[in-house]
């Protein structure tokens, strides 16, 4: 039983509790809690001393000192003398030394508590949230005010890259998903449009649906994926190997070197890309068309021509522009940003990946909504 | 070689923070030119915190850092950019620019503030290199090179600029005894050639007996510097039980 391993004894007289411990005190075996140990104090408020009597000790390894540390904190909390002479040899040495080191004060943020306490560390962090863009979106308007007039380095090896690492290595995660959307869409219309004998629509459905917003949301949450995620690991890397200071103490705005760049990359990338998507979304209608709905495709490709007016070209690319803005934003700004750990940098990784699909979502409804309002 | 006793940095009443949290009061110190001087305090008592505020990375609470008797933290961003050109900083791992040779990253800021041509910046860079004992790596990647030699490479960046104050953070870390010596040495020699100011923020005790010409003790429980003066002379003079048993490793 537990409770053998320690007998207490108090003695009235001279106002002393001594300890018994028996038996093993290992971490693999069932000791007492420290608790039996301090509830004496309660039982016996006007202990003055605590002695110990290890005779009947077997073994012991920190489960014990554990113990003692506890017990003996709260006796030096309560101003309880404590007599170690009869605890096994070393513990003493162990205890005094544990006991000396004052742990320092560690900065921790508070731990919220209620329900209305996590509300307001909510707006307060979206309150936070917001000045950081407004403060980083500074930034870009700053370093883009500098490129426009010059000022600004600009390294074209670097930027090449990055339109290749944008662009054309891209082409083929577009072209797989892309083709497949296109395929879904023919799918879906054929279902319905059968009933009525009007296949020939798909055509019309697939094109439209493709070129005015499915190729750039598909080709958007593709590079939110892929460049979004890969901007904000490296440059959450950069942050965390100091490398972004290195370029502030030069006096180099990282800003300036690093996000501007890639932003002009996407942004000029996007179109292009989602034209590519547009393209092979059509291409997927077309063989499902033609192949599996015994459609003529000559008189499949003359319906999409004639239903694609090139008001959804415009919307179509309208809206790969504000993605691509978005999605290098919110890589740059979760990168630069990210905290200096393996986590941090994970982090920020999913959170621009996250960040960059939900705006895309909501921006996708503003602008449809706009259209909508313009009769574009 | 004599030093001349003229401050370069006077730092007066700071308080430093970590978030919110207070982590040094009242520091007050001066270095002077060409001196190489020593931060030093155990893990935690916050001297990359002050390294930050030194070189322009962090705000103080309060106090000032100045510059040729120009208060840094006082000045607008424009003019602390200018000063913070001064300045040449060593990171603890190099913080070389991981898409840029080693060639290149010495090149930058030769490239965007020096008027020299491309070949003058190639010798320029090349001379840097040979000068931390790097020459023939300008068209290796950071990622091609062992961690002393990325350290090596970054000091070589940061005295691109031949900057009047050289900043070193934890120079030694992370390297074995030799390649430690050969840093110390390199900072003795750097101040020998160039005439720099040096700053080293460390805690390795073969470093600062071996370069530090003064230095201040940074002390986590009071939360202020508790000595400074010559390493030698605080490890023989100084009654502190804590510097003591930090300049002792504890034995005395």
């Amino acid at each position: 039983m537990p409770l053998e391993k320690v007998e207490f004894n108090y003695s009235q007289a001279d106002s002393a509790l001594s300890i018994k411990l028996n038996g093993d005190w290992l971490i693999f075996t069932k000791i007492p809690q420290v608790s039996e140990a301090t509830s004496q104090f309660l039982t016996y408020p006007d202990i003055k001393s605590v002695s110990f009597d290890s005779a009947g000790l077997s073994s012991w390894d920190s489960s014990l000192i554990s113990f003692l540390y506890k017990l003996i904190k709260e006796c030096h909390g309560r101003g309880v003398e404590v007599q170690y002479k009869n605890l096994p040899e070393g513990i003493e040495k162990i205890m005094v030394a544990a006991l000396q080191i004052t742990s320092k004060e560690i900065p921790r943020k508070a731990a919220t508590g209620t329900f209305l306490d996590k509300i307001e560390d909510g707006f307060i962090s979206i309150k936070q949230g917001v000045f950081i863009l407004l403060d980083f979106l500074g930034e870009i308007a700053y370093a883009f005010g500098r490129l426009i007039i010059g000022k600004a380095y600009f390294r074209k090896d670097e930027f090449m890259l990055l339109l290749q690492r944008c662009g054309v290595s891209a082409l083929g995660l577009v072209s797989l998903i892309s083709l497949l959307v296109g395929v879904i869409l023919a799918f879906v219309g054929a279902m319905q449009l059968k009933l009525f004998g009007a296949q020939i629509y798909i055509a019309d459905i697939v094109g439209i649906a493709m070129v005015r917003v499915m190729g750039a949301v598909m080709t958007g949450i593709i590079m939110s994926g892929r460049t979004g995620a890969s901007f904000a690991a490296e440059l959450g890397i950069m942050q965390t190997n100091e490398e972004i200071d290195a370029f502030k103490t030069l006096g180099i705005d990282p800003v300036e070197f690093l996000v501007i760049p890639r932003i002009l990359a996407l942004v000029i990338m996007m179109p292009l890309l989602t034209l590519y998507s547009d393209i092979m979304g059509i291409f997927g209608g077309f063989i499902i068309s033609v192949s599996m709905l015994n459609l003529n495709p000559v008189e499949y490709l003359n319906h999409t021509q004639v239903a694609v007016k090139m008001s959804n070209l415009w919307v179509g690319l309208a809206h790969s522009i504000v993605f691509g803005i978005i999605i290098a934003i919110s890589g740059c700004l979760r990168g630069i940003r990210c905290e200096r750990s393996a986590s941090g940098v994970g982090e920020a990784t999913t959170s621009a990946v996250v960040t960059a699909i939900t705006v895309i979502v909501i921006a996708t409804a503003v602008i449809t909504f706009i259209c909508q309002v313009l009769g574009v | 070689m004599g030093i001349p006793e003229k401050p370069v940095i006077e730092v007066h009443n700071l308080d430093l923070s970590y978030d919110d949290y207070i982590v040094m009061r009242n520091l007050d110190f001066t270095v002077n030119k060409g001196e190489i001087f020593i931060i030093m305090g155990g893990s935690g008592c916050g001297k990359s915190t002050l390294l930050k505020v030194l070189i322009g990375l962090k705000e103080p609470v309060k106090g000032q850092v100045l510059y040729n008797g120009e208060d840094f933290w006082a000045a607008d961003y424009g003019r602390q950019q200018e000063m913070m050109r001064g300045f040449g900083v060593l990171y603890q791992g190099g913080a070389l620019w991981s898409s840029l040779t080693v060639g290149e990253n010495i090149a930058l800021p030769l490239q965007l503030y020096s008027n020299l041509s491309v070949s003058q910046i190639r010798d320029l860079v090349e001379f840097k290199l040979s000068l931390v004992g790097l020459d023939g790596y300008a068209d290796f990647y950071p990622a091609e090179l062992s961690g002393g030699m990325r350290k090596r490479a970054g000091l070589a960046r940061a005295i691109a600029l031949d900057p009047e104050i050289i900043f070193f953070d934890e120079p030694s870390a992370g390297l074995d005894p030799v390649s430690a010596r050969m840093l110390d040495d390199l900072i003795i020699q750097l101040r020998e050639y160039m005439g720099s100011t040096i700053v080293v923020v460390t805690h390795e005790l073969a470093s600062i007996f071996a370069v530090g010409d003064n230095a201040i003790f940074l002390d986590d429980q009071s939360k202020t510097m508790i000595a400074t003066g010559n390493p030698k002379d605080l490890l023989a003079n100084s009654r502190d039980p804590k510097v003591i048993q930090f300049l002792t490793r504890g034995k005395r």
